[in-house]
């Protein structure tokens, strides 16, 4: 046990980029990026399952890669663009074709896991847009998810891979509607 | 014309908002909330003797430091036992704040109030507690020896003994040609839902008002528990379930510490505050289950139909025992699955040991009783050289023996009795889906390739929509719009369509104008909660019986506005029209207007109430007597029983000839959950279901060491199944609706995971050769019982 008095932690100046926007905040240096988006801005789309690594249910896009927002120091990012599940969908609402390909294949039931299946799915097919059954269960197996048993978050990436085939469309950029500018 | 929707696969109105990262989730409320931790204990078995907070109030930022000693009278006391039985002679709760024992690794022993989570910790890990250790109880042989107790004053460590008993099992056993007698071990999994355990408050000083949220499947009953504990008016507490992560049953336990603690310091400090449970906290201080030792003995006669069976079961409900004798009563009960016993002796202890409190887990004591009874199934068949799916076949109960009493008494307290059902038929499906009779020729083929596989199949019923009752309240707006409202909560079930879907079928309106909400109890106060795969069945069937009401209303106000016969009316398309002149007719929103005679036109359409403009008869009052304004309903489903579904599955697994890893090659599921409202939404419970039941064969155990350590608590060494593991599954469908509801329902949202552990098993048993008498099997130990085998 400490006995001395703790000194009041020093404080760091984060800039990132979030769905395109610059954020600032000031954290400690021991701040999760999880718990900057969730808590500092507010972005609660991004969520905590275990804050070790494991569950995934916090990945967000980091310069485009997925990461585990919950194994990364806030302060590391500074500079960086982030996306999370909040910069998916269009700006009127109208869902991103990987979250409209969840709904369509019930892929999600209580929807704690699903922003980071979505975030993983974006990233995986970014670069691997013609993925075979395998490949997409392979590349779906570091995320936890404990109501679906996975059937139909499976079947979605199918689904969506199928619907951005040929679209040319990278799916780690927010939605645009045909017809919108 | 609306087109029907009950049946209909309709795409979930939840959805949008949870992928959009729009969900409310316990964590996501109260943004400028204080922040809890907890101190918990590191023993599984202690006395405390002192409690320095000193360091903690150290800490820049922490608000508030609380122990025992902090409490005020009413919370100093211990838990309510939720469900007394007059078997549960030795009922021991916990206390909010350890009040000088703990009696398991994770018991709240005091609680740090600060600005965020981060300090509270700190402070946390500041405050000094003096343990005296005692000796840990663990496991089942040592809770039953009673040589070491976990509660001083409770003999034996035994909470309750109840036997149940039909016909004279003993007996029959003792003539019987044939006898087996075996034990079987099941080991701890738990629910595990992605989200943890949390609740936020906020006490309104102005209103005199308490505000609660939880990630609960009964704020209902969190809000009475609340009020109760805080020693405040019903009436000035309200409790809201809000986007839940996740239940699967550990959800359904109330109140936890943190659920009176958190209220009662958010008012105490005239400031929200919340606490959000991190994943280690929930291994070591959320409820787990499914541990048992059941010892079986069996009389059958030579064609493999059971002549008596008596069975013993050790139930490990842990340290303290605040939901009562459920799972072991649901164990005892539904291990009969779908097969005609009538001579039956079943006696269960309730052990406490020094661990996490057991409280039901989806399934809820029914996966071990399917465990017993098909592994049961399987000995005998084994045993006189005969097919599986035959020796099930002689057994089950035919239709046409429907209802079916058996004599007992279930969890509700009501007579053991199943409604409908008809098994042989599922039976056949299910050799037909699973090509039971194409197996052999498959296994000759792999084995000439030098591979092992195995089939099996087990087959449960399930106990569904147990009372006492649930509500609904359905109101139509003047808009025309439909607002809907039950107490129960909602996690992931997709209440919302599902419910919307029962209104729009009885009222005729466009599904896209009902919107539902559960789990608020400004919206329902009256409503007992999730689980016992009773939403669809309790809440579904009592939304149902209010929108009759408003259906009835409507009819009643149109016939007399329209002067027609309420015959010669319907609902269509949100109108109210004359039949067979479509042209004649009013939309509920007008309907709903009219409904309510008015002295003020706010609005616009609000002119054909009010009092000039709409004078009606003046010889009775403008609301009549037994009338009420607004065109709304509420009404409440009670039934006499529980209804139950039913389901077989089979499973066909490789098993690695050097390294015993098993591998599910095909999964089949027949399953009848009678009426279907949604069958996407069944089909994902299904789902989920049967990964959880293989997680629960292969993969999740809770490793207690001797001294009550946990050591598996983390996602890292306990594990659930990811997307890897779970097989493909082949779903089939039997509809033979319940007698004893309107809509015919049972419930769904358990079935998957029952049969899973049994199943497997009897896949694995069949590939090895090696009998399977425990649960979960990891390869390593399956590895062992080959080579102990081969070296016999
Ligand atoms: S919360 Fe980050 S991996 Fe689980
Ligand atoms: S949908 Fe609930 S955890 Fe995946």
């Amino acid at each position: 046990m400490d006995r001395t008095t703790p000194a009041p932690e020093a404080l760091h100046d984060v800039e990132l980029t979030v769905n395109g926007q610059v954020r600032r905040a000031r954290v400690p240096a021991r701040r999760l990026l999880s718990d900057l988006l969730r808590h500092d801005l507010e972005l609660t789309g991004t969520h905590v399952g275990c804050e070790h690594g494991v569950c995934g249910a916090c990945t967000v896009l980091l310069d485009g890669m997925p990461v585990r927002s919950c194994l990364t120091l806030a302060v590391s990012v500074s500079g960086r663009a982030v996306t999370t599940v909040e910069g998916l969908a269009a700006e009127d609402g109208t869902l991103h074709p990987v979250q409209r390909a969840f709904q369509e294949h019930h892929g999600l039931q209580c929807g704690f896991c699903t922003p980071g299946f979505i975030m993983t799915a974006c990233a995986f097919l970014a670069e691997e847009p013609a993925p075979d059954a395998a490949t997409i269960r392979d590349a779906m197996s570091g995320n936890l998810c404990r109501c679906t048993g996975y059937a139909g978050i499976l079947a979605a990436v199918a689904g969506a891979a199928e619907e951005l085939a040929g679209t040319g469309v990278d799916p780690r950029e927010r939605h645009r509607p045909e017809g919108a500018a | 014309m609306t087109t029907r929707m009950l049946g209909a696969p309709v795409l979930r109105t939840e959805d949008p908002r949870l992928l959009r990262g729009e969900g409310r989730y316990l964590d996501d409320l109260g943004q400028g909330a204080y922040e809890v931790a907890i101190v918990r204990s590191p023993h599984a078995h202690a006395r405390v003797l002192d409690i320095d907070v000193t360091g903690a109030l150290d800490v820049d930022g922490v608000v508030a430091v609380y122990t025992y000693e902090d409490l005020p009278p009413r919370l100093r006391e211990r838990l309510p036992v939720l469900i007394p039985h007059p078997a549960l002679t030795a009922a021991r709760t916990q206390h909010v704040l350890a009040a000088g024992e703990v009696n398991h690794v994770g018991e709240a022993v005091a609680m740090v109030v600060a600005r965020d989570r981060y300090l509270a910790e700190d402070a946390a890990n500041r405050i000094h507690v003096a343990y005296e250790p005692l000796p840990a109880v663990v496991g089942h042989e040592r809770a039953a020896s009673g040589q070491l107790l976990v509660h001083d004053d409770i003999p034996g460590n035994l909470a309750a003994t109840l036997t149940q008993e039909i016909g004279d099992a003993p007996g029959r056993i003792a003539a019987a040609p044939n006898r087996l007698t075996f034990r079987l071990d099941i080991d701890r999994s738990a629910s595990t839902p992605m989200e943890t355990r949390g609740v936020h408050a906020r006490w309104d000083a102005d209103d005199q008002r308490l505000r609660v949220h939880s990630s609960t499947q009964t704020p209902t009953s969190v809000r009475a528990v609340v009020a109760s504990y805080l020693e405040l008016p019903l009436a000035q507490v309200e409790c809201v379930a809000p986007d839940i992560g996740g239940g699967f049953g550990v959800k359904i336990v109330h109140p936890w510490p943190e659920e009176l603690l958190v209220p009662w310091a958010a008012r105490l400090l005239g400031h929200e505050v919340k606490f959000t449970e991190d994943r280690r906290e929930h291994f070591i201080s959320a409820n787990h289950e499914r541990g048992q030792v059941q010892f079986i003995d069996v009389g059958f006669d030579d064609d493999g139909r059971i002549l008596g069976l008596d069975v013993r079961l050790l139930h490990d409900h842990g340290a303290y025992i605040p939901y009562g004798l459920i799972v072991p009563i649901i164990t005892s009960t539904q291990l009969l699955g779908p097969y005609r016993i009538t001579d039956y002796r079943v006696r269960f202890d309730s052990l406490y040991t020094n661990t996490v409190p057991v409280s039901p887990y989806r399934g809820a004591g029914r996966p071990q009783g399917c465990f017993a009874m098909e592994r049961t199934m399987d000995r005998i068949a084994r045993h006189l050289g005969l097919d599986r799916t035959l020796v099930r076949e002689r057994n089950l109960i035919r239709p046409d023996e429907m209802p079916y009493d058996f004599g007992l008494t279930f969890q509700d307290g009501r007579p053991y009795a199943y409604d409908s059902g008809d098994f042989p038929a599922s039976l056949a499906k299910l050799r037909e889906l699973a090509d039971w009779d194409g197996f052999p020729a498959r296994r000759a083929a792999a084995e000439a390739a030098g591979r092992l596989l195995g089939i099996g199949m087990a087959a449960y019923v399930e106990g569904t929509g147990v009372g006492p009752y649930e509500g609904g309240h359905v109101q139509v707006e003047t808009t025309g719009k439909v607002k809907v409202a039950t107490g129960l909560s909602t996690q992931g079930q997709g209440h919302r369509t599902a419910f919307a879907q029962v209104v729009a079928d009885a009222l005729g309106v466009p599904f896209e104008d009902v919107e539902v909400v559960t789990g608020d109890t400004r919206r329902f106060a009256y409503a007992v909660g999730t689980f016992a795969s009773r939403a669809a069945v309790m809440s579904g069937n009592a939304i149902h019986l209010a929108a009759l009401k408003v259906r009835e209303k409507a009819l009643r106000i149109a016939s007399e506005a329209l002067e027609v016969d309420v015959e010669d009316l319907e609902l269509v398309d949100g109108h109210v029209r004359v039949v067979g002149s479509p042209a004649t007719s009013i939309p509920l929103g007008v309907l709903a207007t009219m409904s309510n005679p008015l002295r003020y036109a706010f609005d616009a359409s609000a002119r054909i109430a009010t009092q000039f403009a709409s004078p009606g008869t003046t010889d009775r009052p403008p609301v009549a007597a037994g009338e009420s304004p607004g065109l709304e309903g509420t009404d409440f489903y009670s039934p006499l029983r529980s209804t139950f579904a039913n389901g077989m599955h089979a499973v066909e697994v490789e098993v690695d000839p050097e390294t015993s890893d098993v591998r599910i090659l095909r999964y089949s599921v027949v399953h009848d959950c009678g009426t279907l409202i949604n069958p996407m939404i069944v089909e994902g419970q299904i789902m989920g279901g049967v990964a959880q039941g293989v997680g629960g064969a292969l993969y999740e155990e809770m490793a207690y060491d001797e001294h009550g350590q946990l050591l598996n608590a983390s996602f890292m060494d306990f594990l659930m199944p990811y997307a890897s593991e779970v097989p493909a599954v082949a779903v089939d469908h039997l509809e033979t609706p319940s007698p004893l509801n309107p809509l015919g329902i049972k419930g769904a949202g358990e079935a998957g995971v029952i049969p899973g552990s049994a199943a497997l098993a009897s896949a694995i048993e069949d590939a090895v050769g090696v009998g399977i008498d425990a649960m979960p099997l990891s390869p390593s130990r399956l590895h062992a019982l080959r080579v102990a085998a081969d070296h016999r």
